[in-house]
């Protein structure tokens, strides 16, 4: 079994039928990194709130499992649940300005879970921070831990989230969209950090993104999503290599070529859409939640 | 900067009270005498006291006495302004404070179990609580009070600071202070008794400010990266709420409560009247009643250098708390 594994997942805006999730399953071994690629709006974040126990209050789940570390999630107390996910678990978070909190100090916020959900001693967790943000290349540590998060970078708050994301050395990582809020010119810098992150401390990754040029450089497996429903879900290298759905194929095509940065596209073609669309009246179809 | 604009604006309110009370009609002279008072007697007690000068040369010897520290002498007390009104200011300073801090805590406890319960039956109760502090103004919560749980059923006293036979050791007029320090508790328990039921009528509307204000600004924070990042660090709700989500949430509340602190100070007239509490507001009402003028401004001054008071120690409150303020 791996670390993570998604079952059959089902989510709804409470109150309504339609689903946000269409019975989406899928897994994150430990040393795995999983790319999770779909359009804007296909769900992608959700599942990671899902996995993370952080959905909107507005949304629900409809159905299906969450398996962390051998436990089912969705089974769980609340409390229990958030204990669990704080241990083993961590978010990378999209955008960095606003994820860390502007009153109180960089080094407490990363030693905080240590502390109060893990029970360390207070200077055991401060040494471990200081560690890791070396191992992030933050220059003097000791000064940036006592830092108010308004007098620092972008780029280095997000090294930041990234050094507190590994403090309690969770087997799973989530990153959602980890670089697009940064510019261009961090962009690659943080993405070498968190690959290079998840090799040396071999945790399971689950990468979301947009961004199929990423997918190619960091990701093992790759799972695509459109409108909540899971249409593919491939090696990356088998991935590139032909995808196996015809929406995929097409996202493909759609996406500039690393090597052709500037070489024409091919938007998804309608008859495409139309054929993933009729998919997902299908799924619906079948399901009674 | 601050210190100058701080006693311009006193002098202001010296010059239009000074000016406003001795401009209605009353008598403080005429009262003070017997029925059988001559001509003369009017005459004599008037000059006494100054009145018989004009306004302005009235204002000038007054401020000339006030920058030496000397506020003249009550009409009707017939002692040193300053004596009076520093003797009776612990006992309006005890019960605001007193009161604010109640506001502080029914308030943040509204705010917090509103916030956990949002959206839920809880919170719409909540809501409707606060609707209902907030259309009755504070005198007549006093009232509430005093027909509850002075007369009706009752456990608080209704009247006065402390019961009257008991044998004070204290050396201040901050009784609840310095039976708390003197470990006290017999003293203290019946201090708190007196203050209790005046304190709630100035503490609920104001808890209700605050309820409503906190839970607002807490709601809109709670879906924050920050906090959202926080749950997936393993913390239960309240713990996000109180440490990620308060900090940032409170300021604009803090605001307003020491805007409302003074709105606070200023209901204490009323209802120290109403308790029959030996305050500032009472001894106010008196002084008013008696045409004390001397009294008068000194009190008037004494509420204006609190309130000037309590907007810096706000001011200073809200830059501790603010990182980015703090740094400039
Ligand atoms: N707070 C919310 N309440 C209700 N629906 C939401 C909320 N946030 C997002 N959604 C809906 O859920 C769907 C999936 O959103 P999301 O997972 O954020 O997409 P993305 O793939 O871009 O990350 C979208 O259709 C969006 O409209
Ligand atoms: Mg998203």
């Amino acid at each position: 079994m791996s670390f993570l594994e998604v079952r059959d997942l089902s989510l709804r805006i409470k109150g309504e039928q339609t689903r946000l999730l269409r019975s989406v399953s899928l897994s994150v071994s430990v040393g795995e990194v999983r790319g999770l690629v779909g359009e804007s709006g296909a769900g992608k974040s959700m599942i990671g709130k899902a996995v993370l126990g952080i959905l909107p209050r507005a949304v629900e789940v409809a159905g299906g499992e969450i398996w962390l570390d051998g436990q089912n999630l969705l089974a769980l107390p609340v409390a229990q649940r958030r204990r669990v996910i704080g241990a083993k678990a961590a978010l990378i978070p999209q955008d960095p300005l606003t994820a860390l909190n502007p009153s109180r100090r960089i080094g407490p916020q990363i030693t905080d879970r240590l502390v109060d959900i893990l029970g360390w001693a207070r200077n055991r967790a401060e040494a471990r921070a200081l560690e890791l943000l070396e191992e992030v290349q933050i220059a003097d540590p000791a000064r940036v831990m006592r830092s108010y998060p308004h007098e620092l970078s972008g780029g280095m708050r997000q090294r930041i989230l990234i050094a507190s994301a590994f403090a309690a050395e969770p087997k799973l990582i989530v990153a959602d969209e980890p670089t697009t809020a940064l510019d261009v010119t961090v962009q690659k810098q943080i993405l070498r950090l968190i690959k290079g992150m998840q090799e040396r401390h071999g945790t399971a990754l689950l990468f979301v993104t947009h961004d199929l040029g990423v997918v190619s450089k960091v990701c093992q497996t790759i799972s695509v999503l459109y409108a909540g429903l899971m249409v593919e879900d491939s090696a990356t290298a088998a991935f590139y290599a032909g995808p196996r759905h015809a929406y995929s194929r097409a996202l493909l095509a759609a996406t500039p070529k690393y090597t052709d940065p500037l070489g024409s596209l091919t938007p998804v073609p309608e008859a495409v859409i139309a054929a993933v669309r009729a998919e997902v009246a299908a799924a619906d179809g079948g399901w009674h939640g | 900067m601050r210190l100058l604009t701080t006693a311009i604006t006193l002098f202001g309110v010296a010059v239009i009270v000074f000016f406003v009370i001795r401009v209605v009609p009353g008598n403080p002279i005429a009262m003070m005498l017997p029925p059988g008072a001559t001509e003369a007697d009017v005459a004599r007690l008037t000059a006494l006291y100054g009145l018989d000068k004009s306004i302005p040369a009235q204002f000038l010897i007054w401020l000339g006495g006030v920058l030496q520290g000397d506020f003249g002498t009550s009409i009707t007390a017939r002692q040193p302004v300053l004596a009076l009104v520093l003797g009776r200011l612990p006992a309006t300073l005890e019960l605001s404070v007193m009161a604010l801090l109640m506001a502080i805590v029914l308030g943040g406890m509204a705010a917090l179990l509103g916030t956990l319960r949002r959206g839920g039956r809880t919170e719409a109760a909540i809501d409707i609580g606060n609707g209902m502090a907030l259309s009755v103004p504070d005198f007549l919560w006093g009232l509430v009070l005093i027909l509850g749980l002075g007369v009706f059923w009752p456990v608080f006293h209704i009247s006065g600071r402390i019961t009257p036979s008991l044998d004070l050791p204290f050396v201040t007029n901050f009784y609840l202070f310095e039976s708390l320090v003197r470990l006290r508790f017999d003293l203290l328990v019946d201090i708190v008794g007196h203050m209790i039921l005046p304190a709630l009528a100035l503490a609920i509307p104001l808890a209700a400010i605050i309820g409503q204000l906190l839970k607002q600004s807490l709601k809109e924070t709670m879906h924050l990266d920050y906090v959202t990042l926080s749950r997936t660090k393993g913390y239960s709700e309240t713990h996000v709420i109180l440490r990620e989500a308060l900090p940032n949430a409170i300021l604009p509340t803090l605001t307003l409560v020491g805007v409302q602190f003074t709105f606070l100070i200023g209901g204490t007239v009323i209802i120290e009247r109403l308790f029959s509490y030996e305050g500032l507001g009472n001894m106010a009402i008196d002084a008013v009643i008696n045409r004390d003028l001397p009294l008068i401004q000194g009190i008037v001054i004494l509420f204006a250098v609190i309130f000037t008071g309590v907007n810096l120690l706000v001011d200073l409150t809200y830059a501790a708390l603010n990182p980015r303020l703090r740094h400039g």
